[in-house]
């Protein structure tokens, strides 16, 4: 494990993560997430089946991908738009390590940020730690995971990360996803509410997809696009000053 | 005792070369890489660091290849252009990573022995957000030096600081090179290399116009043909008189004046001045009308 993950890569990555203005952003999702909860709960306290609309709908299609993204393209992309990523890969730190360490570190903020939002969303609007509350805040650690996977990639890959990262959201997933049901099988969002929707089956949730073939998809997606992103911060060069 | 060897390295983006055709050996001591802005030398050195492959031609840093080998690191420090670091750290803390990250025996005393080399244990506990160019440059220099590596490579490390910020940076890098380290340092001002390398390489357009001890390409420097603007009180009389100098070469009468061609700069300020007082010419204005560093480069490159 020491070989992969790097403390001290973990420990640079956070504070200079944590120490960026955009990290005030990390928070704005689940802020407004908590926020409609609050106003629903107020308003309708009484209907059944709002809570899987706002925690699945605008929790899993708004919320964990684009705090994943934001939190995705900082721990990376960042460093390597303002250079500070040189002081890292001019060591002999395995590139693997660091893109290993980076995931890790991004992926546990998003849980902190986005799956524990909908955890605490899901406790007010349903008032306890029902199974739907425990299935969707399972879906979103899992939506953590592959989300950042996803978006670690696209900061090695291009300058453009979040970008791309946006399109694949909001198009891809957010317009598509809705029309299409074969775009499904390539949708983030919908491997995570596969996996909500195997722990408490709930048909407001809009689940598309088995837990079978959620978790399978899942991995290939997570181990493709680390090793991607491994293969390019390998390949990491720094343009000099052409002629 | 490390070297860098260079041999027939090639660098293009597209249809644009960068580097062309690069043959050189950098040994122990401190070697400028001078060139004007745009000449390649970024390229070279992100080469050497391992940031970037040839397109054609090796390139080996004590006998290994630098791309895609980050073992490299361990034996060269790498001071980037670019004023980028991690702010939010305090200097002592960046440095100190740096030193696990390279997995050093004893992280504490290779952290205070670094911040102390570069004078900078006052402001160590400071973050670097709150440095100054200068400040910043010389904790990149610690943090690249922690691991005491005996090749150490700085891309324009002058750029931005004041003169004194740069005189330390320059004693530092003196008293590296002379403890036998293989120092190379890129600048497009003359002046920087002068007083730091006593081995230079030139690159002009990409391709190495010159190279070796500095002082020889110095003073291919100083006697290539120049060209003068000079007004004076009697532009013909001094015209006539300075064509019969063995350092004149051509004088062309401008509708400002007179435009001189000389072959050897110091012998051409000496005369004028003498003739001026013998004819009792009062000389209104003398413009070097070619002192551009590229145009010295650019003489370099022809010769």
């Amino acid at each position: 494990m020491s070989g992969i993950f790097n403390g001290t890569v973990a420990s640079i990555t956070l504070r200079a993560t944590l120490g960026r203005r955009r990290a005030l952003l990390f928070g704005l999702p689940a802020a407004i997430l908590i926020l409609v909860t609050l106003a629903l709960k107020a308003s309708h306290p009484s209907t059944a089946d709002w809570p899987s609309l706002i925690l699945g709908d605008f929790g899993f299609t708004v919320v964990i991908p684009l705090t994943a993204l934001v939190v995705g393209g900082s721990v990376l992309g960042a460093e390597i738009d303002d250079g500070s990523i040189i002081h890292l890969l001019a060591t002999p730190v395995r590139r693997s390590s660091v893109i290993m360490t980076k995931f890790a570190v991004a992926t546990g903020l998003t849980m902190v940020f986005a799956a524990g939002s909908e955890l605490v969303a899901g406790l007010i609007a349903t008032g306890s730690a029902t199974k739907l509350v425990m299935a969707l805040f399972a879906g979103a650690l899992v939506g953590s995971l592959i989300y950042n996977a996803l978006f670690i990639m696209l900061s090695a890959a291009t300058t453009r990360a979040i970008a791309v990262g946006l399109l694949y959201v909001l198009v891809w997933e957010g317009l598509l996803g809705n029309f299409v049901s074969g775009v499904r099988i390539l949708s983030i969002g919908h491997y995570a509410l596969g996996v909500a929707n195997a722990i408490a089956h709930d048909s407001s949730l809009h689940a598309g997809l088995s837990l079978t073939t959620a978790v399978v998809m899942g991995a290939i997606v997570t181990v493709a696009a680390l090793l991607m992103a491994m293969q390019r911060l390998a390949s990491f060069s720094l343009r000099g000053d052409a002629v | 005792m490390s070297t860098i060897e260079l041999t027939g390295v090639t660098r293009w983006y597209g249809n644009v070369v960068a580097v062309n055709d690069v043959t050189m050996t950098i040994g122990p001591g401190v070697t400028g890489l001078l060139g004007p802005n745009g000449a390649g030398k970024s390229t070279l050195l992100h080469m050497i660091s391992g940031f970037l492959p040839p397109s054609r031609g090796t390139l080996t840093v004590d006998g290994a290849q630098a791309w895609h080998n980050p073992d490299i690191y361990a034996r060269l420090g790498l001071i980037p252009e670019r004023d980028s670091v991690y702010a939010a750290l305090t200097g002592t803390e960046f440095v100190r990573s740096t030193a696990k990250l390279h997995k050093l025996p004893d992280v504490g005393a290779a952290t205070a022995r670094a911040i102390e080399m570069v004078e900078m244990a006052d402001a160590a506990d400071r973050r670097i957000s709150t440095y100054s160019k200068g400040m910043r440059q010389r904790i990149k220099v610690a943090a690249a030096m922690v691991h005491d590596p005996a090749i150490l490579l700085l891309d324009e490390p002058f750029n931005g600081m004041d003169p004194r910020q740069r005189l330390q940076m320059m004693d530092l890098l003196d008293k590296l090179g002379a403890e036998g380290r293989t120092i190379l340092f890129s600048s497009h001002i003359l002046e920087e290399v002068e007083r730091l390398s006593g081995t230079i390489q030139v690159i002009v357009a990409g391709r190495l116009a010159a190279s070796g001890d500095f002082r020889a390409i110095r003073r291919l420097m100083t006697s290539r043909p120049h060209v003068f603007a000079v007004r004076s009180s009697d532009d013909r009389l001094l015209g006539a008189s300075l064509l019969s100098r063995p350092a004149v070469t051509g004088v062309e009468l401008t509708g400002k004046g007179l435009q001189v061609r000389a072959s050897d700069y110091g012998a051409f300020c000496r005369e004028i001045a003498v003739l001026a007082r013998k004819h009792d010419i009062r000389l209104l204005e003398l413009l070097p009308s070619d002192e551009s560093l590229e145009s010295v480069f650019a003489y370099l490159l022809a010769s």
